[in-house]
Parts: structure tokens; C-alpha cells; sequence
């Protein structure tokens, strides 16, 4: 059967001051219907460009698709309109973006901000969307929705705001919801809430969800099948309980191994966390044919200098663009 | 009252409360107090690391400031090497602050633009005359090495530097004054992952070489559990909980404790399988109209009607175990 989402070879660049810098390089991956996939990497990885980039959000006159392929229900996103984008966005494929306190607009009460959507895109009249808006805070589990739905963003405290943005995100039962960095702004206890109400969701709408995130332990929880980022590249993808048991990249082992992580039974002896030294590369850098890796890897050799290496295949779908991966 | 003071306690905080006054409409001519730190106690011995945690708003970060004097504290004491640090004054209080140094959380806007890097550790010895003009550049030069930056970054600005290297900055500018005790606020939290495992075991490196005591502030609990030998929950101003590292993770018996615990997503599949995630449901207390009895009472899953007539105690019901709970006894049993 045919996913609901194709990406192949998709190449994104972005024009800076030094030139055409290549953000998204060579990505290929699918999606299935009710799937969850977590994108998973640091700052500047490019994770959120293809968050972007699938909902065709790229910064004007300076990001574009230079080539590849965005395959939506049979439809190549790459090529369409401008006009046929804004009926997908919102309605087919919607996104959840990381700062809940700053993507609600202040000014409008949240039942007008819910209600915008449905009729932008559903075409209801105000009080059908009105209705369908007390009843979508009331599915995200905010407390009193028939009198919240007249609250403005202020008096709702972080997590709230953050079921508000889902209860949008959400509103037009989309195939495939978008969350970048959902939690990160959020503390434990409601992280928690939000990942609980995610599933269930998932469950009942049968949504496919893509999870950007940079905490292993929320992919964990989250996703069935991962993908490891790295300054523009796909470092690895395939299961997550398989990368996390063997990872076939040494920055997916790094990253696994950077954080101090609770286990099961906690121990009197503490190791010294596994250090990734460096920082990653600055967008000059992206494009270079070498592994962008290899500055801070402990087992670069001249090969990964010298160019950049294919993504080898491994059982159940793993695949690592990594010379040695064999090995790791 | 005096208790009989341990050699090896460097900070010892007894009773500590910190309010601020806000206005409130109605009370006309009467000030209404928000209590952001309300009656604790905690002691840290030299060369060890005290954790205290809990969610924004709980008061974790008014109690450090509180304890470096950066916020007025209401009421309480601040032992630090055996004097009152709350009580000290001018040319003694000067002397005191070396001892003290602060790590802060964001490393982006902790760091003043315009100045150069040298400068910036530098200050500190300036302000607090520790040591005479001559020796401030060796000991800049000497820190700089030892959180490992390049003594040719000294010229930089911050505006040069990662976020990871800022935050060097930061911890060289706290050690210039050769403190004792080091408060780091959430020193990580603002940092990439790759970095902040850089940054930790910068700072146990530092712990052991210079024999430093941290207040460690934070709301990640893998990385607590990593620092810290011993950690003190708070909720609401309150702590609920305190007890070294193994007691509390492995031994939890604070409800909130184990409901904070059950919320972290975990990478070990035994532990994701262990757990029973416990819910906890609703939002705290208004700080202003705090209740009776417990806290925690109206989202604890444990709770009992006794739990809303009085506010539990901390009592120490383990050796070093304390925990503020009607439902917890010297069994040290957990009510969940």
C-alpha cells in the first residue's frame, strides 16, 4: 500500500550571506497512515526546516525546495499552488509549534482563535464553529470548556495553552499532525499530560503525529520509528527500540549516551557522561561531499573525510549514513 | 535553641521564608504576602551536592536567591561556615559574598554584551577586593584554562562565543573569587544535549579539583540524579521530601515525588514497564489562598480527609529520609 507521506531526495536551501546553503539534504522517508515518527537531533540539525518545509512554510525569497519530492496522498506537495497549500495547511496537515505562549495570538479570546479555523476550512457559520470549539477544548480535557472558551491566552497557564494549540491543530482532524517540540517550554508532570493526551488522540482520530524533539526519552515513549538529523542530513532512521539497543551512528550513540538517563535501579556509581565534543556545523559547512560528522567523531578515519558516505542498509528497515556503521 | 553544629556543614539554612507584597484590589490599605518560600530547612556538607527541585513556581529558585542574598529573605538563617549570612554588613558581608557565587541559568542573557570575555571573569575580583590588582590577570589566565577555553578567547566578546562556551564564561566567572559554595540555577537546561553533557562534567571535574560545594538547581531529574548526593523536593514553598540520592530515586514516598518521577520519559524499556505512571491531575493551590491542610492534598491520589485539616510536618521517618506526609510513617512505606 502506498504511505500517506513520501519524502525522496528532498533538498531544501536556504540563501545566507555566504551563499546557497543546502539545510535539508538528501532526505528520504515515509510516513503511514496513524504512524508516529520523531525526528531527533540539536539545534540547527534541521529538524524543524522539514517540519517547514512539509507544510510549505519556508521563509519567503529565502528558503525554497531546489529538488526532490514531497508525495501527500498521491499529490506532489512540491509542485502546488500556492492556493491549493493553504487548504492542505491547517486541514490535511497541521502543526503544533514549540512556544505555546507565543503562537496564540493575545488579542482574540482562544474560542475565536479555534473557531477560525473551522470556518476558514469547514466553511461553518460562527456559532456551529463557536459550538465545535467548546467541544474541542472539552476533548483536550480543559476543565469548564463552555467558560474557558471566552478566556484570552493570559489567563491560561502554559500547559493549558498548549492543549489550545492542539485543540487547533487538531480541529479539522487532520492526517498528519506536525509537533515541534511540543513540551520543551512545559514542566515534567504536564509533559507528561500532553504526551498522554497526544496518544489518546492518535488512538481515536487515527492521525499520523511527527514529533520533533531533542530528548531520547520522549521518543521512546513516543514514536515507533526515528530519525536522527545532523546538519542537514539523515544520520540514521528505522525502529526506536532497535536504534536505541544498537545504534549504527556514532551521533545517535552519542546522543543516547550524552544524557544522564533515570534508569530502573538507580546505582551508588555515577560514570562520567559520554561527551560529544564540539558543536555542530556552522550552515557554510552543510553540502561539503565529506561526513559533516567527522570533527567531532572519535572514529573518523581519512574515508569520511573524503566523502560523504551512502546510507547502508541494516535488518528491519535501519539505515545509517555512516562509513563504518558496520562496525558501530 | 541551638543545635549541635556538624564540622563538615558548610551551609545550613534554618526556617527560611522569603514573601513578596502584592497588591491586591479589595484589601484597601492592607498588603496581602505571597509566601514563595515558606519555613524551610536544609544543611549541605562541604564538598557535596545538594539538589533541590520541583516545577516552575514551586519557589526553588527564590530559595537560592535567598540564600546568596539576592532576594530580601523574610525570615530565617543562613549559616554559611559557621556566621549568619543574612546578618552581615559591609566590609564582613563583602567578604562573606566571595564565598558565595552564583551560576546562572541562561547563558544568553546572563553575560553582558559589551564587555570582553577577561573582563567578565575578572569582575567578581574587582568588586569583592579579594585579591590585590597584580595577581587578577593569572588568576583570569588560570581559569580560563580550567574550563577549558583558549586564553587567545579572552579578547572575545560574548556575542562570539556558543551557547556551550558562554556558559563557561559564566562558571569561570564564579569560580574567580575562589568560593566555597556554588549556587548553579538550572545551569544546563538552556543548552543543547550534546552540550550540556559537556558543561556536567565540567562541573564534577571542577567539584573534585577545587573542592567546591554546589547548590544544584533544576527541574531535570536525570541530570539531578547524576550530580547530586542528596535532594530536596519542593512544592509550593514548601519541601516535601528530602533525602539522599538513592533513598529518594529507588525509595520515593512523597506522593508528588513519585508522580514527578512517574512523568519522566525514559529510554530504558525496564524502567518504562516498572513504572505506573501516576496521575496527578488539575493545577496547584492559588499562592495567595493557599489551603489548610496539605498542599498537595487536591491532586494527591493518596489523599485522606485528615490530609486537608492540618499541613504535614517534615519529619524524618528513615535514617536521612525526611518526607512531609500525614500518610507516611516510620515503616517509610510509600501510600501509593
Amino acid at each position: 500500500m502506498e504511505p500517506l507521506l513520501k519524502v525522496e531526495n528532498l533538498r531544501i536551501e536556504l540563501a545566507t550571506r555566504d551563499g546557497i546553503a543546502p539545510v535539508i539534504d538528501d532526505l528520504t522517508f515515509s510516513l503511514g497512515q496513524g504512524e508516529s515518527i520523531s525526528f531527533v537531533g540539536e539545534s540547527g540539525c534541521g529538524k524543524s526546516m522539514t517540519a517547514l518545509g512539509l507544510m510549505g512554510l519556508l521563509p519567503e525569497k529565502v528558503g525554497r525546495i531546489a529538488s526532490g519530492k514531497i508525495i501527500f496522498n498521491g499529490e506532489d506537495l512540491t509542485t502546488a499552488s500556492e492556493k491549493r497549500m493553504r487548504e492542505i495547511r491547517g486541514n490535511e496537515i497541521s502543526m503544533i509549534f514549540q512556544e505555546p505562549m507565543t503562537s496564540l495570538n493575545p488579542v482574540y479570546t482562544i474560542g475565536e482563535q479555534i473557531a477560525e479555523v473551522l470556518r476558514a476550512h469547514q466553511g461553518l457559520g460562527r456559532k456551529a464553529a463557536w459550538n465545535s470549539a467548546i467541544e474541542l477544548l472539552d476533548a483536550v480535557r480543559i476543565p469548564n470548556a463552555q467558560r474557558r472558551v471566552s478566556d484570552y491566552p493570559f489567563q491560561m497557564s502554559g500547559g493549558q495553552r498548549q492543549r489550545v494549540m492542539i485543540a487547533m491543530a487538531l480541529a479539522c482532524e487532520p492526517k498528519i499532525l506536525i509537533a515541534d517540540e511540543p513540551t520543551t517550554a512545559l514542566d515534567v508532570t504536564v509533559q507528561a499530560q500532553i504526551f498522554d493526551l497526544l496518544r489518546d488522540l492518535r488512538s481515536q482520530t487515527s492521525a499520523a503525529i511527527i514529533l520533533i524533539t531533542h530528548d531520547m526519552g520522549a521518543v521512546a515513549e513516543m514514536a515507533e520509528r526515528m530519525i536522527v538529523m545532523y546538519a542537514g542530513r539523515n544520520a540514521e532512521q528505522g525502529p526506536v527500540e532497535q536504534i536505541i539497543d544498537h545504534p549504527r551512528h556514532p551521533y545517535t550513540r552519542g546522543l543516547i549516551s550524552c544524557v544522564p538517563h533515570i534508569m530502573a535501579e538507580l546505582t551508588p556509581e555515577r560514570h562520567e557522561l559520554t561527551e560529544v565534543a564540539g558543536i555542530v556545523p556552522s550552515l557554510r559547512e552543510f553540502g561539503k561531499n565529506q561526513c559533516l560528522f567527522a570533527s567531532r567523531c572519535t572514529d573518523a578515519t581519512q574515508q569520511c573525510l573524503d566523502a560523504r558516505p551512502p546510507e547502508m542498509e541494516f535488518e528491519h528497515g535501519q539505515r545509517s549514513a555512516c562509513w563504518h556503521a558496520k562496525d558501530v | 535553641m541551638t543545635e549541635p553544629r556538624n564540622d563538615d556543614v558548610l551551609l545550613d539554612v534554618e526556617n527560611l521564608t522569603v514573601r513578596f507584597a502584592v497588591k491586591r484590589g479589595s484589601t484597601f490599605g492592607h498588603k496581602s504576602y505571597l509566601y514563595a518560600v515558606d519555613d524551610i530547612s536544609f544543611a549541605i556538607k562541604r564538598g557535596e551536592t545538594l539538589a533541590i527541585v520541583g516545577e516552575s513556581g514551586s519557589g526553588k529558585t527564590t530559595a537560592a536567591l535567598a540564600v546568596a542574598r539576592l532576594v530580601e529573605a523574610y525570615q530565617g538563617k543562613v549559616n554559611l561556615d559557621g556566621e549568619d549570612f543574612l546578618q552581615l554588613e559591609d566590609a564582613d558581608l563583602r567578604k562573606a559574598r566571595a564565598k558565595v557565587q552564583f551560576i546562572f541559568q541562561d547563558p544568553y542573557s546572563s553575560l553582558n554584551p559589551r564587555v570582553r570575555a577577561e573582563k567578565i571573569v575578572r569582575e567578581p575580583l574587582e568588586s569583592l577586593q579579594t585579591v590585590p590588582a597584580p595577581e587578577r590577570q593569572a588568576i583570569v589566565d588560570k581559569l580560563f584554562t580550567a574550563v577549558g577555553l583558549h586564553p587567545e578567547q579572552q579578547r572575545l566578546f560574548p556575542h562570539q562565543f556558543s551557547g556551550g562556551q558562554r556558559q563557561r564564561i559564566g562558571i569561570a566567572r564564579a569560580l574567580a573569587t575562589q568560593p566555597e559554595l556554588i549556587i548553579c540555577d538550572e545551569p544546563v537546561s538552556a543548552l543543547d544535549v550534546a552540550v550540556q553533557a559537556q558543561i556536567l562534567n565540567l562541573l564534577r571535574k571542577l567539584q573534585t579539583e577545587f573542592g567546591l560545594t554546589y547548590l544544584f538547581i533544576s527541574h531535570d531529574l536525570g541530570v539531578v540524579q547524576h550530580m547530586c548526593d542528596s535532594i530536596a523536593v519542593m512544592y509550593m514553598g514548601k519541601i516535601v521530601e528530602h533525602a539522599d540520592r538513592l533513598s529518594l530515586f529507588n525509595n520515593p514516598l512523597h506522593p508528588y515525588t513519585s508522580a514527578l518521577l512517574s512523568a519522566v520519559p525514559s529510554v530504558d524499556k525496564k524502567r518504562r514497564e516498572a513504572t505506573k505512571r501516576i496521575l496527578i491531575p488539575g493545577d496547584p493551590p492559588d499562592p495567595l489562598a493557599l489551603p489548610k491542610g496539605c498542599r498537595f492534598a487536591n491532586r494527591c491520589p493518596a489523599a485522606q480527609p485528615q490530609c486537608e485539616d492540618s499541613q504535614p510536618p517534615l519529619t524524618e521517618v528513615a535514617p536521612g529520609h525526611k518526607v512531609a506526609c500525614h500518610l507516611v510513617d516510620e515503616k517509610a512505606v510509600s501510600p501509593l
